[in-house]
């Protein structure tokens, strides 16, 4: 097993802290990881990148050309990295801020890659907490690709998390299941 | 029966190389005088600085090392911190405290570091051949002040001591000069003091010393012990920043 | 048997983690961008267990600070990028001359002049070579992930001590802002106890001092002298990672995070059937030349290498001095920003392969 993902977004979507959270968790899970931030000189509102490898054997490169896996937050990002996914990657993308319909090509798209469509602000929005979007598409990921296992993830929440935000493990679990129902509900996963 | 005047046994007996009428070697001895009556010499470590102090290291009978032009303060802070338990002091000239290496000799004594500095004031870059230094005096003549120096070109000589009194770190900051009997003695304890604020945890203590440099100054010794009133008229001599004296009397 | 901890560790994080157990007494800086994550966690951990975390007010103050550490025998680092390592070259100089065995890390930016932020391997001549005035060395160590960069920065400890020398962690910018699972394992570090030599207050004992002011020529001439045995001496430190045959006819030589991105494009190219090898330095001082100059020597086929930095082309240098003119050396020079994928590698290898004979059937 072999994943490569980029996660891009604009900062302060909480795209670095999705790319720990999921390199921690697979690590939690025994496989090799790397994870490598990319960010503008902008602390927010720029965009953000970050590249995190997951294998069973140990990793050279940390930097991909073309990953196997986007978890895409914006719409400058998927302009940017769709182009670069695989043939037949997967890609969860925020239906929010990305429509389907509004893309040229995207039977194009689709008959190529398989596409996960996921509303991660809305979803979040229903938690009354918008800034979970990112843990929604966490979620989704989850449940998509099969890496690790929801105890997993919450350890990885609880270490990243620390004693000081402890109070907002609760609230990220519920954004967790909830991207991850949406996937389950609205696509078939092998 | 009791020698009232002997070598101090902290001083090496290595003839001095300063040239005639400098005051490096007074102030030497009354350092290393200072060493004695404190009972310090088995646990100071100096600090040498570049200049022509730098073979201190010839004559003063402590551990010691050499640091970059500048950075003396800043070696001392490093270890002092790692050995609290060391009394650590600089040995400095002008330039290198005043000018190359102000900002470190600032920071260290702002933070007041557990450490004493000695600064030697002769208004003048010594060892390099008597060029203008930082407390070069307005109209005084060096190689590179050949005219004189003029304010309006080369700007003021900073007066350290009341700088450095300034500053909540330091604990004792005091200006004294080396051209009288009454006036070494005074020196003496001045230089007591600055120490005893390191070994009493009081913070930064500071002394610096007005001295001679009769090459330089293009004179001849008595001249030049002479001249050092000048120096005075600029440089008032002075205490300026003292928790010793008060500390010890509480101690009391 | 208690299981070591593992962690998901930056690389800059990982070298505190091999300071600390290295048992590092001291640590002083002064903020610089991509390596802040280390001031900031010694000023965390360092207090916990007794040790000095002391903000400067400048790079000068700060290295001058581990001299002063240092003297007392203490173990002592600092860490910087580019820009704050050229303003602690100067005594740099001092500390070789004296003798003292400081810890420092680069974590390399882009440069000249203030340069950027993005990764780096731009002061390998600085590192190995210039980073003072007169004579003298570092040991330059250059890790290439996290667990190497937390047993090779505790390790720095031991060979400073041992040689009386400075040692130097040549990380960059990739390296020290990519996270990896790091275990903290126990290391045995040595300890050469500075009782001997260090500043410690003269007690019962006569008084020491450093100097490097030699006024007299021939003194002057046996410290340089001295000086240089010891560095004869540290060639027996050097260190690297080889996968290298025969047959192969294309090697690819590169350190640090560069070497990362060498290894996954030789490994694929291997895997296809090519003859291609991969060399990595990890000693930059002493650099390999020897173990360099054997391959080229053994090599059944006429060999091309390749030598990509993150600089205008470095090391390569050192590589054609190895070599002695007996094999093609290519620099691949990727200035600072632009690193390449391992896609772009596989590309100049393959422009170096014979296209007929060099895939084994």
């Amino acid at each position: 097993m072999r994943l490569e993902l980029i996660i891009a977004g604009f900062g302060g979507q909480g795209v670095l802290f999705t790319g720990n959270l999921i390199a921690q968790a697979s690590m939690l899970a025994d496989y090799h990881v790397t994870y490598l931030p990319v960010y503008g000189p902008e602390m927010r509102g720029g965009t953000c990148n970050c590249t995190v490898i997951i294998s069973d054997n140990p990793i050279a490169s940390p930097l991909v050309l073309n990953p196997s896996f986007l978890i895409i937050l914006n719409l400058p990002s998927f302009l940017k990295f769709i182009p670069r996914l695989k043939n037949k990657g997967r890609a969860i993308i925020n239906s929010d801020l990305v429509k389907p319909e509004e893309i040229d090509n995207i039977e194009a798209l689709q008959k190529k890659y398989k596409l996960y469509f996921v509303p991660v602000n809305s979803l979040a929005e229903s938690l009354g907490k918008q800034m979970l979007a990112n843990i929604c598409a966490l979620g989704a990921f989850y449940k998509v690709s099969k890496i690790f296992s929801r105890q997993n993830f919450e350890e990885a929440l609880k270490y990243m998390l620390g004693e000081s935000k402890a109070h907002l493990i609760e609230p990220n679990l519920k954004a967790f299941e909830l991207g991850s129902k949406y996937i389950e509900e609205h696509y078939q996963v092998r | 029966m009791s020698k009232p005047f002997q070598v101090p046994k902290s001083l090496k007996k290595t003839p001095f190389h300063y040239c005639p009428g400098c005051q490096h070697g007074v102030a030497h001895r009354l350092v290393c005088e200072v060493i004695d009556e404190l009972g310090i010499q088995d646990k100071s470590l100096a600090i040498s600085s570049i200049g022509c102090s730098v073979f201190l290291y010839f004559y003063i009978d402590v551990d010691m090392t050499e640091a970059p032009h500048g950075r003396a303060c800043a070696a001392a802070t490093g270890a002092k911190r790692a050995r609290p338990d060391l009394v650590v002091f600089t040995y400095q000239g002008d330039g290198d405290f005043a000018a190359i290496g102000f900002n470190e000799s600032f920071q260290a004594a702002a933070r007041g570091e557990k450490i004493t500095s000695i600064m030697i004031n002769n208004t003048i870059y010594g060892m390099t051949g008597g060029q203008a230094s930082p407390t070069t005096l307005p109209g005084q003549k060096t190689t590179t002040t050949p005219a004189g120096r003029d304010p309006e070109t080369f700007g003021y000589p900073p007066k350290i001591a009341e700088i450095l009194a300034t500053l909540e770190g330091v604990a004792y900051s005091a200006r004294v000069a080396l051209n009288s009997p009454k006036r070494i003695v005074e020196a003496k304890r001045a230089i007591k003091n600055a120490f005893l604020a390191q070994i009493n945890n009081l913070g930064f203590g500071f002394v610096e010393i007005l001295s001679t440099c009769p090459i330089n100054w293009k004179m001849d010794p008595v001249s030049a012990v002479k001249a050092v009133d000048k120096v005075i008229e600029y440089f008032p001599l002075g205490i300026f920043k003292d928790k010793v004296t008060p500390f010890l009397k509480n101690q009391k | 048997m208690k299981k070591d901890k593992k962690i998901l560790a930056k690389g800059v994080e990982a070298i505190v983690f091999g300071a600390l157990e290295a048992e590092c007494k001291c640590y002083f800086g002064y903020p610089i961008t991509p390596q802040n994550d280390i001031p900031e966690l010694m000023s965390r951990e360092l207090p916990k267990r007794g040790g000095v975390f002391l903000q400067a007010e400048s790079e000068l103050a700060a290295i001058n600070m581990v001299l002063g550490a240092c003297a007392t025998g203490a173990r002592a680092m600092t860490s910087s990028s580019s820009p704050g390592i050229s303003l602690m070259c100067e005594s740099f100089s001092y500390l070789a001359a004296l003798e003292l065995p400081a810890v420092v890390v680069n974590v390399m930016r882009g440069g000249p002049g203030l340069g950027g932020i993005e990764t780096s391997q731009g002061d390998y001549f600085q590192a190995t070579k210039g980073s003072g005035h007169g004579d003298f060395r570092f040991l330059v160590l250059a890790p290439s992930n996290a667990q190497e960069a937390y047993e090779l920065t505790a390790k720095a400890f031991e060979l400073a001590e041992k040689y009386r020398n400075p040692v130097m962690i040549l990380s960059d910018a990739i390296l020290g802002q990519m996270k990896e699972p790091l275990v903290l394992k126990k290391l045995k570090i040595k300890k050469y106890p500075p009782e001997t030599w260090a500043l410690t207050g003269a007690k019962g004992r006569n008084s020491r001092f450093f100097r490097s002011l030699f006024l007299d020529a021939e003194e002057l001439r046996q410290h340089n002298l001295k000086l240089m045995k010891k560095y004869q001496t540290m060639q027996k430190e050097i260190r690297y990672e080889a996968k290298v045959e025969e047959d192969t006819e294309v090697l690819v030589v590169a350190f640090g995070s560069m070497a990362r991105l060498a290894n996954e494009a030789i490994e694929d190219l291997r895997n296809k059937g090519y003859q291609v090898g991969y060399f990595r330095p990890i000693t930059l001082y002493p650099f390999p030349y020897k173990t360099l100059k054997e391959i080229v020597t053994k090599a059944k086929k006429p060999l091309k290498i390749l030598v990509p930095e993150q600089n205008c082309g470095q090391m390569f240098e050192d590589v054609k001095l190895a070599v002695e003119g007996k094999a093609e050396v290519i620099s691949l020079p990727y200035p600072p920003s632009v690193v390449p994928f391992p896609e772009d590698l596989k590309k100049e290898i393959k422009k170096c392969l014979n296209p007929s004979k060099s895939r084994k059937v």
